[in-house]
C-alpha cells in the first residue's frame, strides 16, 4: 500500500516535470540547434529531481503540515496572543536571515552599492551592508507575518493589509535611490523558502480553522503575500537611511 | 561514485544548516511555551527527513541537469551571434528578441509548474476548499501568470521602460479585481504570487535577466538585470483571480440559462 503510493507519487512528481525538459529540450534543438552535452547527467539530475519532489511532497503531508497546524490548534487553545504573535515573528524572522537566496541577492546588493558610491569600496563596508539588509529583510518579514497572524485573529480583511503594504511601496519608490529599487521589488519574492510556505500555510489555515468565526479558505490565506510584501517597502527604507 | 556520494552529503549538509533555525523555533516553542509533547513523534520525524532528503535530491537534480542548461541557453538566446547581429552598428528593435520572449514565457511556465512551495499551497488550498479549487486548475492559472509576467519582464529590459510603472500598473489591476473577485479567493491569489518564485525559478530567472541586460547595448545589468522575480510575484495574482472571477461568472451564466 505505502509503496504504491509512493511510486504513483513519484509518476506524479515526474508529470511536473515533464514541462520544464519539454522546453529545455524543444530550445536546444530547434531553436539553438546544438546538441545536448552532457545527456547521461541530465537524466541522472532527471531522476534525482523527481525523487526529490515525490520524498518532499511525502515529508510534507506527514511532517510539515501537522506540525504548522497542531502549532496553531495549541496556540489557539492556549489562548496566549502574546505568546503566539512572539512565535509569528520569530518563525519569519528566523526562516528568513538563513535563505540562501537571500544571501546571494544581499551581496549582489552590496556590490551594486559599492559601484554607485552609496557606501565604501572595501569589502567591510559591502559585508555589513550586505548583513544589514539580509536584518531588515528578515525583520520585515518576521513583522509581516506577526501582522498577519494578528489580522486572522481579529479578523481584518486581507486587502486592508495588502493595500496598506501597495501604498507604501508606492510611496517609498519616489525616494529610494534608483540601485536599489529592483532588488527591493525582488527582495520580496525571494523570502519565502520551500520550507516556510507549508509551514506558514499550515499555521495560518489552522489558526483560521480553530477560531471560532473564521473560514479557513478566506482567513487562512495571505500571510505569504503580506510577507513578500513588506520587505520591499522595508528594503527601499534602508536603502534610504544607508 | 565516493566523490558523488561527498557531494551529495554536502547538500545535505547545506539543507540542514539552512532549515535549523526553523527546527530551533519550532522545537523551542514547543518544549517551553506549549510544553505538550507532538502527538505523533516518530511519523513527524521520519516526515521531517523526507523532506530534508527530499529537498537535498531535489536541489543536486536541478544542479546537474537543469541549472547549467538552462542558464546556458539563457545566455545563448541573448548572445549577439544567435541574434544574427552586431550590437554596435545595428540598431536593435524589441522585435530582434522574440525569441527571447518565448523562452521566457515558456521556461517561466514549466519551472512555475515544478515549483514545490506553489505545490504546497496548491495541496492545501483543494483539501480545505472541498475540491472546488482543483490543485492543477490552481497551478495552471499560477504558471500563465509567471509566464506572462516574465515575458512582460524581458520586453521591459529591451526597451528599458521604467520597472515601476509595470509595477504600479498591476497593482491598480489587482486593486480593481480585488474589489469583484469572490471573496474566499482573495487570500489563495495573493499568495499564490509569493510562492511562485523559489527553488527551480530565481535562478534561471535570474541568469535570464542578467544575461539579457549585458546582451542588450545601454542597459546596466546591475540595475535592469533585477525586477523579473517581481514580475513573476505580481502576474499570478491577476490571473488567479481571473480564474476565479471566470469561473463564478461562469456557474452565474449556466444558473440563469437554466431558470
Amino acid at each position: 500500500m505505502l509503496k504504491n503510493h509512493f511510486i504513483k507519487q513519484l509518476y506524479n512528481s515526474f508529470l511536473d516535470l515533464v514541462p520544464i525538459l519539454a522546453v529545455v529540450l524543444v530550445f536546444q534543438v530547434l531553436i539553438i540547434k546544438q546538441p545536448i552535452a552532457d545527456v547521461a547527467s541530465l537524466i541522472m539530475g532527471t531522476l534525482f529531481v523527481v525523487l526529490g519532489l515525490a520524498l518532499f511532497i511525502q515529508g510534507l503531508e506527514q511532517s510539515l503540515f501537522p506540525v504548522g497546524e497542531a502549532m496553531a490548534y495549541a496556540f489557539a487553545r492556549k489562548g496566549s496572543l502574546f505568546w503566539l504573535l512572539i512565535f509569528a515573528f520569530c518563525l519569519g524572522f528566523g526562516t528568513t536571515v538563513a535563505e540562501p537566496a537571500l544571501i546571494a541577492i544581499a551581496s549582489e546588493a552590496a556590490d551594486i552599492a559599492s559601484k554607485g558610491n552609496i557606501i565604501a569600496h572595501s569589502s567591510e563596508a559591502k559585508s555589513s551592508y550586505a548583513l544589514g539588509l539580509r536584518i531588515t529583510v528578515a525583520l520585515s518579514v518576521g513583522f509581516a507575518i506577526l501582522v498577519g497572524v494578528l489580522r486572522i485573529i481579529r479578523g481584518w480583511p486581507l486587502y486592508y493589509l495588502i493595500i496598506g503594504g501597495y501604498c507604501g511601496v508606492v510611496l517609498m519608490t519616489p525616494f529610494a535611490p534608483a540601485e536599489i529599487i529592483g532588488i527591493a521589488y525582488d527582495s520580496g519574492g525571494v523570502t519565502t523558502s520551500t520550507i516556510t510556505v507549508p509551514l506558514v500555510t499550515a499555521l495560518g489555515v489552522g489558526l483560521a480553522t480553530a477560531i471560532k468565526g473564521r473560514n479557513p479558505m478566506v482567513d487562512g490565506f495571505g500571510l505569504i503575500a503580506f510577507a513578500s510584501l513588506t520587505p520591499m517597502v522595508f528594503v527601499m527604507v534602508y536603502g534610504v537611511m544607508m | 561514485m565516493i566523490e558523488w556520494l561527498i557531494h551529495f552529503s554536502f547538500a545535505l549538509l547545506a539543507t540542514c544548516r539552512d532549515v535549523l533555525p526553523i527546527a530551533v523555533i519550532i522545537i523551542g516553542f514547543q518544549l517551553l511555551v506549549i510544553r505538550k509533547p507532538l502527538a505523533n513523534p516518530k511519523k513527524t520525524l521520519i516526515g521531517f527527513i523526507y523532506v530534508l532528503l527530499g529537498i537535498a535530491f531535489f536541489l543536486e537534480g536541478l544542479d546537474m541537469a537543469l541549472f547549467p542548461l538552462g542558464k546556458l541557453m539563457a545566455k545563448q538566446l541573448t548572445s549577439s551571434e544567435f541574434l544574427g547581429v552586431n550590437p554596435h552598428e545595428y540598431i536593435l528593435t524589441w522585435q530582434t528578441y522574440f525569441w527571447v520572449y518565448v523562452f521566457a514565457a515558456s521556461i517561466g511556465f514549466a519551472t512555475t509548474l515544478a515549483e514545490p512551495s506553489l505545490l504546497a499551497v496548491a495541496i492545501k488550498a483543494e483539501q480545505i476548499s472541498g475540491g472546488t479549487i482543483q490543485a492543477w486548475g490552481l497551478r495552471i492559472a499560477v504558471s500563465i501568470g509567471v509566464a506572462f509576467g516574465i515575458a512582460l519582464g524581458t520586453f521591459r529590459i529591451v526597451t528599458g521602460i521604467e520597472l515601476y510603472v509595470f509595477i504600479v500598473i498591476g497593482y491598480v489591476l489587482v486593486l480593481i479585481q480585488t474589489a469583484f473577485a469572490p471573496k474566499f479567493i482573495i487570500g489563495l491569489a495573493y499568495d499564490s504570487g509569493g510562492v511562485t518564485t523559489s527553488t527551480v525559478t530565481v535562478p534561471l530567472v535570474t541568469a535570464l535577466g542578467l544575461g539579457l541586460a549585458q546582451a542588450v547595448p545601454d542597459r546596466n545589468p546591475l540595475i535592469d538585470g533585477f525586477g523579473l522575480i517581481a514580475f513573476a510575484s505580481l502576474f499570478p495574482i491577476i490571473t488567479v483571480l481571473g480564474y476565479a472571477q471566470l469561473a463564478a461568472w461562469r456557474s452565474k451564466r449556466s444558473l440563469s440559462s437554466k431558470s
